[in-house]
């Protein structure tokens, strides 16, 4: 196998608002193509790293001797081994390649081993001995700030308030919560993996599944000590992301390895160890106090939310700042009082995941507009549409939202769908299922709504742009083309959209995606439901150069026309820090579900029925795949809802595994029926919309709201266990 | 050790295997055939599917040393050439396949589904794939396949 990926290259007609077939798809269902934890190379060793069992403790020694003698050991590594900057991270360098005096989480990394066995490589791992002090984990995000400082600047990573309107106006009818969120994973498939591999030169090429190759390599760069051009990275086949691969992992480590023994070096973690090598979703406690007059209309709306970072920042200014600024949902209120703060715990570290800080206040805010509904006696769709905000309305940053905002259409839209035929007869379609639990007796069957906002694209400020070759050539007597990026595939199917705006724009049927690597410029992040904006928008540019150039013309002979562009989406602001006020965001998304939902009210299981959903996405590029995406988001959000949390007691983790991590399977997916509005966004290409996150947002509080309706109970936490339905 | 194993139609030996090694590590590392998948490697998600003398198992928690003289059959196994089996192709139509680490899993398991029951029913469906994980789909767009799939054997 060779390190470099396949090119993906399809003939087809098929360009945008089509659905062509993935041009990876055939190779994925061979099982040929080459994931990053596929890779081999001659001679190469594998890499294995020592984690702390300690969610905070001092390291008073760290003795390597007995691992050195291992057969088989390569290299064991420790902080001192780092050659250049042991810090990186994402806002804020303050995360470790690997441990110097202190531990901050259980699972922080402080030694590495490279060995010509995996198993060797764990054998010579413990014998590495380590002694700690054992320090008294700071675990509660309300108290964090004036707890023990975990880091220089004390344990607040930022604090974003928003001042909108009258701070004490009153209203009529006034509801109140306090809101809890667990913390849930992204769990990809394709655990963190990656070959390094060193060149004779003293630099380094790293093969690696990621979601952004130019931000790790100027972190590993930096790491290493060498300039950006001696690392090289290409990117290998991505098991899914979800936010899990913003952050760096198992990057430095194998380089630094690869560079201190010579020799290829693969690093592939396991399932455990992935749920320690990678960030999660925030977890979070949010009060809320909604107000609003007889007729629904909300007067005003206070929140003060704990978002909790873990041991180090990651991204947690920006999910702050998402959970702020989204903070109200998609509602028009005029007097808006907000107070998000992230903090540092030695909780695992915390930062992007799908939904990215709008997903807890999502929860928090549906959950009360529910509440307001049942204060006033109106209908949770009613109450909703009372306060949906529309193209024009005024954000609690004070932004216009200037263009589509149908969300008063996307919550009809779901309401009208038809409802899925009465509780099964089939075990199998019950709560409990083959466990045979119930035969329908104790079912009841409710129905919740749920609609979310969601920002797309990278806000306050950042320069946020791609970067877009586009190559043209004949090949056997046709114009051939050929597009080049660094944008992150990461299952999303980015490989079709650039094949399909390649055809739109040039006509040609015949078009090649070459591998993504850092030969060329910036793709950014595949992140904030972003590359088909910002990358697309970036191939689009590229090809109405190549378009100039061909001039009409069908046969260029022996001429290679090659144009490279960078493109960038509008400028946004940075936020008053006092205030919250500022163009923060470029452009919004809008979901709604409605969950249809089977409780077993007598032993607390639960089964969702259906799960409908309804989003504008501007303008389907690939129907297929925005579909795709509305479904896997809606799915996310139901494992938030019932089943899925990051257990953690004292600062440590209780459940890294599958067997205890529980992920939805297809036993606990309903049917989901999708609407897709076309609403164009004028200021995008083709006029889309993100389409990833915003199915992620509704769909946890829409199952809520089902499960209270069959319930009568609050639950205010998710994810609902069995335990909170029958009080044991 | 040594093993002597079948694969995909093949006579293959591995040889320095560890006592310890799973089927799932031999495929993948020691006779080039990563087409099965590693996302557990503790029984739980299914990516790692193959046929063990026509029998799907999780070559995760088959331990090499009992391959020996049997027949494992993997993702890699079920296309002729370049013709995909209809399981394979009904997969890309559909539009079940984003990420793709689930696929093979999910590929062999469907496969071996339609073989025992050429037109199942959606609960059906369902429960032979509840082994199976997947995180991108949301497993509508697999049920699909499986039923374009069963459609055309
Ligand atoms: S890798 Fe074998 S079941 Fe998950
Ligand atoms: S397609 Fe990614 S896990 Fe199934």
């Amino acid at each position: 196998m060779t390190l470099t990926p396949a090119e993906l290259t399809s003939a087809v007609s098929g360009g945008i608002g089509t659905s062509p077939q993935r041009p990876d798809g055939n190779l994925k269902v061979r099982g040929e193509f080459a994931y990053a934890s596929d890779l081999w190379h001659e001679d190469m060793i594998w890499g294995a790293t020592l984690r702390s069992p300690h969610p905070y403790a001092r390291i008073t020694s760290v003795d390597i001797t007995e691992a050195l003698k291992v057969p088989g050991v390569y290299a064991v590594l420790t902080a001192d081994d780092v050659p250049g900057r042991n810090l990186y991270g994402l806002e804020h360098k303050d995360q470790p390649v690997l441990a110097v005096d202190v531990v901050r989480y259980q699972g922080e990394p402080i030694a590495l081993v490279g060995a010509d066995h995996p198993e060797t490589a764990l054998r010579a791992m413990k014998k590495i001995v380590v002694t700690y002090e054992v320090l008294e984990p700071v675990v509660d995000m309300e108290t964090a700030v004036d707890d023990t400082p975990l880091h220089p600047g004390g344990n607040l990573v930022r604090h974003v308030p928003i001042r909108r309107g009258s701070q004490d106006v009153t209203a009529e009818v006034v509801v109140t919560g306090r809101y809890e969120v667990g913390m849930q994973d992204q769990a990809f498939l394709g655990p963190e993996s990656g070959l390094a591999v060193p060149a004779s030169d003293g630099s380094v090429d790293l093969y690696i599944a990621t979601q952004w190759l130019h931000v790790d390599r100027d972190q590993i760069a930096a790491a290493l000590g060498l300039p950006q051009e001696q690392v090289r990275l290409t990117l290998s086949g991505v098991g899914g992301a979800f936010g899990g691969r913003e952050d760096l992992s198992m990057q430095v480590h194998a380089c630094l390895l690869a560079l201190h023994t010579g020799k290829p070096v693969k690093m592939v973690y396991n399932r455990e160890e992935s749920f320690y090598g990678h960030v999660h979703r925030h977890p979070a406690v949010l009060y809320y106090e909604h107000g609003a007059d007889h007729t629904g209309k909300l007067v005003y709306v206070r929140t003060r939310m704990y978002l909790d970072g873990g041991a180090y920042a990651s991204s947690t200014p920006a999910v702050v700042a998402n959970a702020a600024t989204l903070g109200v949902g998609p509602y028009e209120v005029d007097n808006v009082t907000v107070d998000a703060y992230g903090v540092y715990t030695n909780n695992p570290p915390c930062g992007a995941m799908r939904g990215f800080g709008a997903v807890q206040a999502g929860f928090a805010y549906e959950s009360q507009m529910d509440k307001l509904a049942e204060a006033l006696g109106m209908s949770p769709v009613d109450v909703r549409v009372r306060n949906a905000m529309t193209e024009g309305s005024v954000m609690p940053t004070g932004q216009v939202v200037d263009s589509a905002a149908p969300v008063a259409q996307l919550l009809k839209l779901v309401q009208d769908k038809p409802l899925p035929a009465g509780t099964s007869s089939d075990i199998r379609e019950l709560p409990g299922g083959v466990s045979n639990t119930t035969h329908g007796e104790g079912v009841v069957r409710r129905v919740g709504y749920a609609v979310g906002i969601k920002n797309i694209c990278f806000s306050e400020g950042y320069d946020d742009y791609s970067t877009a070759r586009v190559r043209v050539s004949m090949v056997n007597g046709s114009l051939s083309a050929a597009v080049h990026t660094a944008a992150c595939e990461v299952g999303q199917g980015l490989v079709t959209i650039m094949q399909q705006i390649v055809r739109t724009e040039l006509g040609i049927e015949r078009v090649t995606v070459l591998p993504m690597d850092t030969t060329i410029g910036n793709g950014g992040s595949t992140s904030a439901s972003r590359q088909t904006y910002v990358t697309g928008g970036a191939v689009k540019a590229a090809c109405a150069l190549v378009r100039d150039k061909l001039a009409g013309r069908t046969d260029i002979g022996d001429e290679v026309i090659d144009e490279t562009t960078e493109w960038r989406h509008r400028a946004t602001e940075a936020i008053d820090p006092v205030t919250g006020q500022g163009n923060a965001h470029v452009q919004y998304g809008f979901a709604a579900h409605r969950a249809v939902v089977d409780v077993d009210v007598d032993l607390g299981l639960v089964r969702v029925v259906a799960l409908d959903c309804a989003q504008d996405v501007g303008k389907a590029l690939n129907p297929q795949a925005v579909v795709g995406q509305i479904q896997g988001g809606s799915a996310q959000g139901l494992g938030l809802a019932v089943m899925e949390e990051i257990q953690t007691s004292g600062g440590k983790v209780r459940n890294p595994s599958f067997t205890d991590y529980l992920i939805p399977t297809v036993l606990d997916m309903p049917p989901m029926s999708i609407d897709v509005l076309e609403l164009a966004d004028p200021h995008a290409p083709y006029g889309i919309r993100g389409v990833g996150e915003p199915p992620t947002i509704s769909s946890t509080p829409a199952i809520v709201a089902a499960i209270r309706a069959a319930t009568g109970l609050a639950l205010t936490r998710v994810p609902v266990r069995p335990e909170h339905l029958t009080g044991t | 050790m040594r093993v002597n194993v079948t694969v995909n139609g093949e006579q293959r030996q591995a040889d320095d295997v560890w006592e310890g090694e799973s089927l799932l590590f031999m495929l993948r590392e020691r006779l080039g055939l990563p087409g099965s998948k590693n996302a557990c490697e503790q029984g739980e998600c299914g990516s790692c599917t193959v046929y063990l003398d026509n029998v799907p198992v999780c070559a995760c928690l088959v331990a090499a040393g009992q391959a020996q003289d049997r027949s494992v059959r993997t993702v890699e196994g079920l296309a002729e050439g370049d013709q995909l089996d209809p399981v394979q192709e009904a997969f890309v139509e559909a539009g079940a396949v984003q990420c793709g680490f689930c696929t093979p899993g999910l590929v062999v398991q469907a496969h071996d589904l339609l073989d025992r029951v050429p037109n199942p029913s959606d609960p059906e469906i369902r429960e032979a794939l509840a082994g199976n994980l997947c995180r991108c789909t949301g497993y509508e767009k697999i049920l699909d396949a499986v039923r374009l799939a069963a459609s055309r054997r």
